[in-house]
């Protein structure tokens, strides 16, 4: 019961209180800058040509009003703006009217969550096990090469190293398509060459994200591994003669992995932005090609849609990965 | 002198050291430009570097070289202004959390802890959708700065939460030292270096941001910066046509800085660190 009560409870308060902050917050925002989103979207409607009568306008401004939740005291519109999303009501998109903004999200949000747990997973993986031997053999050749080269991948943002590997690998050297989540016209069906074009497309921006996930993962572990190494522990398994496959796999790498799960957990809000920036260099059709349309149009409801369901999918994401780590760590078992 | 020596063996130092003369540099003679780098079709368009342009021209009719110097200056304008802005609340936030405890400390914590959580580029792309109007350097600076402080404040917390636990801190408690002077008088060294190496990292990731915006629209495109040269290149399609000159001058230069930013802050803070200094530099 411990468990319950010293762990569980206050980590679900704060997933709680964190969604309910955000939320609140995306509420805020539009509300406190001067910016009407009624009087911006008429504008840029106008601003394409299109021309309505007084009364129709009159009319329009009150659907958009209602649309937007714009009706009444602040208190009410909050308590509205609550029920609609308990409904998972995001509003109707403005640029593709009337399709509700729920179900634009949901087409996409099956390309990114795929692409991004692949991503996250190959790139934990790899970075930890190649960072995690660099440590080890930290005075090696190959160990101290890897190292400048992470050096000089780390601090790329996601947007110039995607954009960087999209000239390199599909407009110098045609190996990958340019853009896109499968060939033009492709219908989605589960037969292998389907799976073959989207593997085909996915692949610059899962590498991209690979190779920039693991880079840090890779950097990390290293210094972990390397001061897991000069502990007493290692030392003493050393002249004890135990194996140095075990010593690695065992001692230390297994060691070294805890802060790697609080550090993933932590950092998985940066992987999900930094996914929505790739998407929008390769054109992958999930959320951040979704959410670079909408900025594109001035689709105000489909970004709030985006922002709102993205605060709630990350904190989710984020509990699971700390819910998990008793697994990890023998130490923590809350009883 | 010496401090200075000893990191110029770190190849890292010495490198960033060099880029970032030689982008501040290039940042400094944007003052000798010829032209307004606003203006458009003042050159000859869609030329190929030459002694004349050295970088050529790019399609809006402007010389891509000194359009550079502009948009190395721009970018390091906002990048400062992120960086001292955000850092001024991390210090603040990171220190009062860390030495007042408690209460305080749980409430600032989990502020910068949500901010850590949350899909930050969402909020800030919300933002700058609403603000796009009256962008300019300072308010793209001010909305970064805004929200690239949560890490930092819980570095200097934690830095904190250590000091306080030192014996110095109860003899100057003892001997009358009043709260504020105690911070700024005796914690202020320790945490210097610690924040100088976060502002370093902070400036990175707030050009990193600034040219991800730009290339959604979200700044405004008339002042060059490095995001907005590189989203004037992307518009007018300079890859299909073979403009490199136009497309890699951003890349090259955005490449540069980041790699200078952050080496320097790595081997500084790695010559902060003693362990890792012994390694490097030997005993002495």
């Amino acid at each position: 019961m411990t468990f319950v009560k010293r762990y569980l409870i206050p980590r679900l308060i704060q997933y709680f209180l964190v969604i309910f902050l955000g939320i609140t917050a995306v509420f805020f925002i539009p509300r406190l800058t001067p910016s009407d989103p009624v009087s911006r979207t008429i504008a840029q409607l106008t601003a394409m040509g299109s021309f309505l009568d007084p009364a129709s306008m009159d009319a329009f401004i009150e659907d958009l009003t209602e649309m937007y939740g714009l009706g009444g005291s602040m208190f009410q519109q909050y308590g509205a703006f609550w029920l609609r999303l308990f409904r998972g009501d995001f509003g109707v998109s403005f640029f593709q009217f009337p399709t509700p903004v729920s179900k634009l999200i949901g087409t996409a949000l099956p390309w990114t969550a795929s692409l991004l747990l692949v991503t996250t997973f190959l790139s934990w993986t790899i970075g930890n096990i190649v960072g995690g031997l660099a440590g080890y053999f930290s005075r090696r050749h190959w160990s101290r090469v890897l190292d400048t080269v992470a050096m000089i991948i780390r601090p790329l943002p996601y947007y110039i190293f995607a954009f960087a590997l999209l000239v390199l690998l599909a407009y110098v050297i045609r190996w990958f398509p340019v853009s896109g989540g499968t060939d033009i016209g492709r219908k989605v069906a589960f037969n292998w060459p389907f799976i073959k074009d989207v593997l085909r497309h996915s692949f610059l921006p899962a590498l991209s994200l690979v190779v920039l996930g693991a880079a840090v993962n890779f950097q990390t572990m290293k210094l972990i591994v390397q001061n897991v190494n000069a502990e007493n522990f290692v030392q003493y398994a050393k002249l004890g003669g135990v194996k140095e496959e075990r010593i690695v796999s065992r001692y230390v790498i297994r060691n070294a992995l805890l802060p790697q799960v609080t550090g993933l957990a932590l950092s998985f809000g940066q992987i999900f932005s930094g996914a929505l920036i790739t998407e929008i260099v390769f054109s992958y059709p999930g959320l951040g090609t979704l959410l670079y349309n909408a900025i594109i149009t001035g689709d105000y409801n489909l970004i709030m849609g985006i922002t709102l369901l993205s605060i709630v999918a990350i904190t989710t994401a984020i509990l699971i990965i700390d819910l998990l780590y008793p697994l990890v760590d023998p130490r923590v078992r809350y009883i | 002198m010496r401090i200075l020596r000893d990191l110029f063996r770190d190849y890292r130092f010495a490198f960033s050291f060099c880029a970032l003369c030689a982008l501040l540099l290039l940042a400094l003679s944007s003052v000798f430009a010829p032209d307004d780098p606003t203006l458009w079709a003042v050159v000859p368009r869609d030329l190929k570097p030459s002694a004349q342009h050295w970088l050529g021209t790019s399609s809006k009719g402007q010389d891509v070289f000194w359009q550079a110097t502009f948009a190395v200056r721009n970018s390091l304008i906002i990048s400062l202004i992120a960086g001292i802005v955000s850092r001024v609340i991390a210090v603040l936030i990171g220190m009062v959390a860390g030495y007042k405890g408690r209460g305080t400390d749980r409430v600032l914590m989990f502020i910068s802890d949500s901010l850590l959580v949350i899909p930050l580029f969402l909020i800030i792309v919300l933002l700058a959708m609403l603000v796009r109007d009256i962008m300019n350097l300072v308010t793209l600076g001010l909305l970064l700065a805004f929200f690239g402080w949560a890490w930092d404040a819980r570095v200097i917390r934690s830095q904190i939460l250590s000091l306080r636990e030192r014996e110095f801190t109860q003899t100057a408690i003892l001997s009358g030292t009043s709260t504020l002077p105690l911070v700024l008088k005796e914690y202020m060294p320790f945490a210097t270096p610690l924040i100088f190496s976060t502002l370093i990292n902070n400036m990175s990731w707030a050009i990193g941001m600034e040219i991800t915006l730009a290339i959604l629209g979200l700044v405004n495109l008339d002042i060059p910066t490095l995001g907005t040269m590189l989203q004037w290149a992307i518009s007018y399609q300079a890859m299909l046509l073979g403009y490199w000159w136009w497309l890699l001058t951003p890349i090259v230069l955005a490449v540069l800085l980041f790699v200078a930013l952050y080496w320097l802050s790595v081997s500084i803070s790695e010559y902060l660190d003693p362990r890792t200094r012994v390694q490097r530099v030997g005993a002495r």
